[in-house]
């Protein structure tokens, strides 16, 4: 790491060059890295890392299939992606996405068969939709009331509210929703003709476009409007945002009901555009995917897209590399885990180097 | 202790200062905070320190307890120099420091915290701490229970503990750093009782304080600081010889007596105020006491349009909380009103929409958000509203066209509105403030300690723009610990001690010494 802490050292000051430099400091590195750490765990358990990344691309990104897997793959990630960005660019760590996501995947999963018969097609998937962010909204609400009116550290409070709420929800599949037509535990089917509707000849869902556009509004709200700017002056000194008179527990709150319900509705597009149902244990631990990636776009909207598609690229190639190579496909998780802890080692040292320089 | 090292020591009583300094500077950036000091401590004696907030108190004791070191000059330990490199190294000479705020860890009991810094290797040696705790308290009548948790105790006793770790060290010299400033008036006779046994030991004290009276209560020796130099001395004969008012006579010219000082231009108004009708006005003001702020206690006072009213006192006898309570910050009891409308009912948006303007003190921690660019600090007060919003879209032109013309209008040095605020200098980021608050609608200004921190130029500029506030037909709080800006800018004078105001004089002449006694909590 100290051969690359240089560039960033001559980076400063001068200009866009500079910063892009700077940036790519902060972002490459830590991902380049967090393939050579990688990729010795790799060799340490036999397996080829060469071999295993550019199976990955090829079956993630080069292959039709795979790039139309991935893309689909992209719309739940861009939903869960635009709740962190609202909720950490206010400071607030909402790291309750699992539990949010499953709620609202399992309430959708309950209500779109039942209702699918009844109203029309659009309307029972805006349902789906509507009820699952208001159930992630509801599972969030302790931890926001805590915070706002108690001071609990909400990192705790998500995170335990995380492990009832994927508790909750397989009860609810092995006890509640339970599909009396199959054996295995599950949920009752979605028809594929009743899901959201495919792009063109593709098998991409057109959740994507819905992504897309989801996280570009939340990125402009952030950036562009009154609302965003509170927001981000709670997250970047809460103490001017008291001397300005803003409201803090109201906008704890709400910060909290847009970003647990932006997962939420991550869920039930997960269910309506792709999945059909909820299988018991079902947990594919989105949310703490994602977090990296915020954080390697910096809460930016549009680089958490570009971040989002690497992260789903990476899933859907290592999800084939698990059947042909026999590398379990969990280990996307080992990659996504080591960048997070490259990229705190890449802000310790600029960090480092900024302090050293003003000495 | 073997005789001769004990016999060599009471000679050398006689003699020699225990610890000197000589010729001590110290410079901060922009700031001498010592100036050529002397400054001699005999073994035996209560050496008083006395002087306003700046005065360079905290920097020599910071010195002499090894937290920085000192430009020039030299500290002499029993005649040698020395240099005392970290407060490690000051115990190990023998320098105690008994600081302002307690250094206790409140879920420990008295036992382990003063077993605290022992090697971590060995078992906490409790029965030779008892033994020894014993032996000390006996002798200076201390009643410390080793097995009470710190939490439980009053702050006289945690005091009692502090100034017993430093004993159990073998320290010849204890510093007590505005030790009584949160006590009870109990409390502080026990500690001044305390103080005179300790030196009869042959133990030398340096002992800070704002109040006048326990400095002649329990001193043997004041020295009088002001703007980083030491500007008086009294020594133990003329202490005990001078009665009480010559005593405070004395030392109110010494620490507030102008005299021909440069810096010191007056932004006095030309005319004198027309009689008007208040326009703002405070009535039993209150906001509980807490362990470490004194509230406040039923303020009442009133301003006139175009007047400036000055809140005078120590730092930290609730300034802060007063502002806080004007400005919506902070809730308070009792009643606000502004031109005849009342607003201790509403936020801080709403007093801030009426008139009622705040510019806090701490201008990097609340004051502005310094990651964003100067042009939003202009406008973080006015967030979402029209028209710099527009149904609650930013319009980045006329933000930016707003920003502009504060700059300009309030010469703020910038290299570009779109520059972090936190990336000027404190001058700029003052003018930032001002220009914020005083934006179309500005009808009454708490200014708090607004020149704190600035250079002298800066200094004169915001009080160039704070009379011109005035003499615009404002009614203005100025809130500072600094006389000298009070004297200079003020109609009427207020000084607050313990959250409460002890009196109201109006800015004649003789004002400096009334408002000194006041501050020094000496009665009128």
């Amino acid at each position: 790491m100290s051969a690359g802490a240089e560039p960033a050292a001559r980076a400063e000051g001068s200009g866009m060059l500079g910063e892009l430099a700077h940036w790519a400091f902060l972002t490459v590195v830590p991902i380049l890295a967090a393939l050579v750490v990688t990729g010795l765990i790799l060799l340490a358990v036999g397996v080829d890392p060469i071999r295993y990344y550019s199976y990955i691309v090829q079956r993630g990104l080069l292959s039709p299939s795979g790039v139309q897997q991935t893309l689909t793959r992209m719309a739940p990630l861009l939903f869960i992606a635009a709740g962190l960005i609202v909720a950490f660019r206010a400071g607030l760590w909402n790291l309750g996405g699992d539990g949010q996501f499953l709620l609202g995947a399992v309430v959708a999963a309950a209500l779109g068969p039942a209702l699918i018969g009844v109203l029309p097609g659009w309307l029972t998937l805006l349902a789906c939709a509507l009820a699952a962010m208001a159930v992630a909204m509801v599972w969030s609400l302790l931890p926001a009331l805590l915070r706002a009116y108690q001071g609990v550290n909400e990192i705790i409070t998500t995170l335990m509210m995380s492990f009832l709420g994927v508790s909750l929800a397989n009860v609810l599949v092995k006890l509640v929703f339970l599909d009396p037509g199959t054996t295995v535990p599950q949920t009752r089917t979605l028809p594929v003709e009743d899901r959201l509707p495919r792009l063109w000849d593709t098998t991409i869902t057109s959740g994507l476009i819905f992504g897309l556009v989801t996280i570009v509004l939340v990125h402009l709200m952030m950036t562009r409007t009154g609302f965003g700017l509170k927001l981000r002056m709670v997250g970047a000194n809460p103490r001017a945002a008291i001397h300005a008179g803003l409201n803090m527990p109201l906008l704890t709150i709400v910060v909290f009901a847009l970003s647990s319900g932006l997962i939420g509705i991550a869920g039930a597009i997960d269910i309506v555009g792709i999945q059909g149902n909820v299988r018991a244990d079902w947990n594919p631990a989105y949310g703490l995917a994602v977090i990296p990636m915020v954080f390697l776009a910096r809460m930016n909207g549009f680089a958490a897209i570009g971040f989002v598609f690497l992260l789903a690229m990476l899933w859907i190639g290592g999800e084939s590399a698990a059947r042909r190579i026999g590398v379990p496909h969990t280990f996307t998780l080992v990659l996504v885990g080591v960048v997070l802890i490259m990229l705190a080692v890449a802000e310790w040292i600029d960090h480092r180097i900024r302090q050293r320089r003003r000495v | 202790m073997n005789t001769i090292a004990a016999t060599a020591r009471i000679d050398a009583q006689a003699t020699q200062p225990l610890i000197e300094l000589r010729g001590v500077t110290k410079r901060f950036p922009g700031v001498v905070a010592n100036d050529s000091v002397d400054l001699a401590i005999m073994p035996g004696e209560v050496h008083v320190l006395l002087g306003e907030n700046g005065a360079g108190k905290s920097t020599m004791v910071s010195m002499l307890s090894g937290l920085v070191q000192p430009d020039e000059g030299q500290i002499l330990l029993d005649g040698r120099a020395v240099r005392i490199a970290s407060p490690r190294h000051a115990l190990e000479l023998g320098i105690g420091t008994v600081f302002q705020h307690m250094m206790l860890v409140p879920t420990l009991t008295v036992a382990q915290n003063l077993l605290l810094g022992a090697p971590w290797w060995q078992r906490p040696r409790t029965a030779a701490l008892a033994e020894r705790t014993r032996e000390i308290a006996g002798r200076l009548g201390l009643s410390v229970n080793l097995d009470a948790r710190v939490a439980d105790l009053s702050l006289g006793q945690q005091q009692q503990v502090e100034i017993l770790r430093a004993l159990l060290r073998d320290s010849r010299l204890l510093i007590l750093d505005e030790s009584t400033s949160m006590l009870t008036p109990q409390g502080i006779e026990e500690l001044g009782a305390l103080m005179r046994r300790l030196v009869a030991q042959g133990i030398a004290i340096v002992f800070i304080t704002h109040k006048l009276n326990e400095a002649a209560d329990f001193g043997d020796r004041i020295s009088v600081l002001r703007l980083g130099r030491k500007v008086g001395e009294i020594l133990p004969d003329r202490l005990r010889a001078l009665s009480r008012d010559d005593l405070v006579a004395e030392i109110v010219r010494l620490m507030f007596d102008r005299g021909t000082d440069e810096s010191a231009q007056s932004f006095r108004r030309a005319a004198p105020l027309p009689s008007a009708a208040p326009l703002l006005t405070v009535s039993g003001l209150s906001v509980p006491a807490t362990d470490d702020n004194p509230g406040l206690d039923a303020v009442s006072f009133e301003v006139r349009p175009g007047e400036v009213f000055g809140i005078a006192g120590i730092d930290g006898n609730g300034q802060k909380e007063l502002a806080e309570a004007l400005s919506g910050q902070r809730r308070a009891a009792g009643r606000i009103a502004l031109g005849g409308e009342a607003l201790e009912g509403l936020g801080v948006g709403d007093r801030r929409r009426r008139g009622l303007r705040y510019l806090t003190d701490d201008r990097l921690g609340e004051g502005t958000v310094g990651a964003f660019p100067v042009a939003t600090n202009y406008v973080v007060k006015e967030i979402g509203r029209p028209p710099l919003w527009w149904a609650g879209i930013e319009r980045r032109a006329e933000i930016e066209r707003h920003a502009d013309d504060l700059t300009d209008r309030y010469d703020v040095r910038t290299p570009s509105i779109r520059t972090p605020v936190g990336r000027l200098s404190g001058g700029n980021i003052q003018k930032v403030l001002i220009a914020r608050e005083m934006v179309e609608g500005a009808r009454a200004v708490v200014f708090n300690k607004p020149t704190y921190g600035l250079d002298l130029a800066n200094t004169l500029a915001t009080r160039a723009r704070i009379r011109e506030v005035a003499d615009r037909g404002l009614a203005v709080v100025l809130i500072s610990t600094d006389l000298e800006e009070l004297l200079s800018m003020c109609d009427r004078i207020a000084v607050i001690a313990r959250g409460r105001i002890v009196g109201t004089v109006d800015n004649t002449p003789g004002a400096s010494g009334r408002i000194g006694r006041m501050m020094l909590g000496v009665a009128e």
